[in-house]
């Protein structure tokens, strides 16, 4: 689909927005246009906070036409724990599939940016906030593996709560499994982008997110270990305006660059002729 | 915390020893023959011993695994290594006293421990800011882990730890970029390591120092994705339901090893390692010497193939058989 595509994809979905024209700016607090956040590919103009984007729309900006050959795209969760709290595993992944159309959080498979060939993934947050368990763990090292099967690079776009508690141990686990893997890309010559959007926390940002040749972060996200809420309990203060934002990490060398998504095919394009 | 720093469903086993103390101590002073008495009680104690630890609860466990008085892995490294040579620091920010790493011996090995510290007074456990280290204490634990890897030292890794520290020095310094670092370089480190559970297993904090090729736990240790209380608060949205949470995660030693994820579970004694640290310690250090034996006598190339393999097996997911890679064209993006 690309740029004009995605606009007119945008212009479109905001006329089905029943509810006015206006929207809050969950960062700022300002009341924004609809019709100029979606112009931005969706930021705030007030304070450039970007909103998420679905899988979907994200691959349409990113690739070329828009256009991902799909990979293990039928990986789906079988509930190694029988977890239940108030709502059972099993509904949670149900409402969560019948919601997005898709069978887990993480989308992957092959595709061009500027003529040049990745294997790109990219986390969807509506689907269980975009935790990582069995499902997400296993594809992020297929991707890994395939990239370097191929020798082709890898992108893999991050938003997630964290590990995907209701599989336990498992999810844990594939905080190791992910890492190992980006390991053996490393070893082989492979490049690996990780790009940070809102938010990348906790398990993912603790194994394959942070484990990039080249890490890049969308303004204003939140990155960080432990979710601020839970800091801000346990030391009993507020937490500096700011924390754990992307400039937050740029600013103390955490990260590379903090790029506007308007710019982010372009910029991906000159890492990737450096690097390739 | 109930009487003598037990837990409440030990309570009525510390109940009965304080009385056999007692008689025993009275039959002493007034010298009056109560061994038939003593006997019997000493009986109902074990018999009550086994009844109550036999069938734990896994929120038990967990209490277990937190024992004010279970020891620690200071106490181990006391009890199974010999000539413990202390090693410090990260070389970039500070010496984080949440991990203690040093060479030590055991047996005829010769080996490099790293293991998170936490103390038994308030005072050491302020100290070792009660086992949950910051950035610059995964760092000092993979600056000894490579010098260990240069010297073809095998690693011993004791875990007992709430979690990696959430604070904003930890957050300031790249706590999830440092763990993750550990788990790239541990992945692929060319010495063997030997990663225990000694009591708690908290999450990622826990894992920054615990990929190896062998990976086991003590009997009442927990290895967890979140601490059941956080669990409990987060799912339940109720704090009090740690103990459902406790059951659901499937964290304890005996459910982690069904489900593959352990290697192997060290047998402590009846009641919990507190109750006879020696023991504990004779046999897990027969553990620790076997697994040494073991993987000093695997090639190195594939030993870390064996670790590849251990831990990209881990997962469970369906899959549909036909591997179908079908082409997704966005013409029309999914719009829900
Ligand atoms: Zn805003």
């Amino acid at each position: 689909m690309g740029w004009d595509g995605l606009k007119k994809f945008v212009f479109h979905r905001r006329k089905e927005m029943p509810d006015g024209l206006w929207m809050k700016c969950d960062s700022c607090g300002n009341l924004v246009h609809k019709k100029v956040v979606e112009e931005k590919l969706r930021a705030c103009p007030e304070c450039n906070f970007h909103f998420s984007l679905t899988s979907s729309e994200r691959i349409a900006l990113l690739l070329d036409e828009g256009n991902l050959e799909e990979y293990w795209g039928d990986l789906e969760s079988i509930d190694p724990l029988k977890f239940s709290d108030r709502i059972s595993y099993k509904k949670k992944t149900a409402d969560a599939q019948e919601k997005t159309g898709l069978k887990d959080a993480f989308v992957v498979g092959k595709g061009r940016l500027g003529g040049i060939e990745v294997i790109f993934g990219v986390m969807d947050s509506r689907f269980i906030m975009a935790s990582m368990g069995s499902v997400v763990g296993e594809k992020v090292t297929r991707a890994a593996e395939k990239a370097a099967e191929l020798k082709i690079p890898l992108i893999i776009v991050s938003a997630s709560g964290g590990a995907r508690m209701q599989e336990g141990c498992f999810s844990l686990m594939q905080m190791a499994k992910t890492s190992a893997a980006m390991a053996r890309l490393h070893e082989s010559g492979g490049l690996y982008i990780s790009i940070l959007t809102n938010p990348t926390t906790a398990g993912v940002m603790a194994s394959f997110a942070a484990l990039g040749d080249i890490m890049i972060a969308e303004p204003k996200a939140l990155i960080g270990f432990t979710g601020p809420r839970v800091i801000a309990q346990t030391i009993g203060q507020e937490l500096p305006p700011g924390f754990q934002t992307s400039e937050f990490l740029l600013e103390r060398g955490m990260i590379d660059r903090i790029i506007d998504r308007q710019h982010l095919k372009e910029e991906l394009i000159k890492i990737l002729e450096y690097c390739t | 915390m109930a009487q003598n720093d037990g837990l409440d469903f030990e309570a009525p086993i510390v109940e009965l020893e304080r009385k056999i103390t007692e008689l025993e101590n009275f039959s002493n002073i007034a010298e009056v023959d109560l061994s038939e008495e003593i006997k019997k009680l000493h009986a109902r104690a074990n018999k009550l011993k086994g009844e109550i630890y036999k069938n734990l609860s896994p929120w038990q466990r967990v209490q277990l695994a937190r024992h004010p008085k279970r020891p620690l892995t200071t106490d181990f490294i006391n009890l199974m290594f010999t000539d413990f040579y202390e090693l410090h620091g990260d070389r970039t920010f500070r010496d984080d006293k949440a991990i203690v790493s040093g060479f030590a011996k055991i047996d005829n090995h010769k080996v490099m421990i790293v293991g998170t510290r936490r103390g038994k007074t308030t005072r050491e456990r302020i100290y070792c800011n009660f086992g949950s280290p910051h950035p610059e204490g995964y760092r000092k634990a993979m600056l000894k882990m490579k010098l260990a890897e240069k010297f073809h030292l095998p690693i011993i890794a004791l875990i007992n730890t709430p979690g990696a520290y959430p604070g904003i020095g930890a957050e300031e310094r790249g706590q999830a970029l440092v763990i993750a670092r550990n788990l790239f370089e541990m992945s692929r480190l060319r010495t063997p390591i030997i990663c225990v559970v000694i009591g708690e297993g908290g999450s990622g904090g826990a894992l920054a120092i615990g990929i190896g090729d062998k990976f086991a736990m003590l009997e009442n240790a927990y290895f967890s994705v979140i601490s059941p209380e956080g669990c409990s608060a987060i799912l339940w949205r109720d704090g009090s339901k740690a103990p459902d949470a406790a059951k659901a995660l499937k964290l304890t030693a005996q459910d982690l090893i069904k489900l593959g994820i352990i290697d192997e579970i060290i047998p402590e004694p009846l009641g919990g390692a507190h109750r006879d640290s020696k023991k504990t310690a004779d046999s897990f250090k027969k553990v620790l010497v076997r697994y040494l034996t073991e993987l000093k006598g695997i090639p190195l190339d594939t030993l870390l193939e064996n670790r590849y393999a251990k831990y990209r097996q881990m997962g469970q997911f369906l899959e549909q058989p036909a591997e179908a890679v079908k082409s997704l064209k966005h013409k029309q993006p999914i719009n829900k």
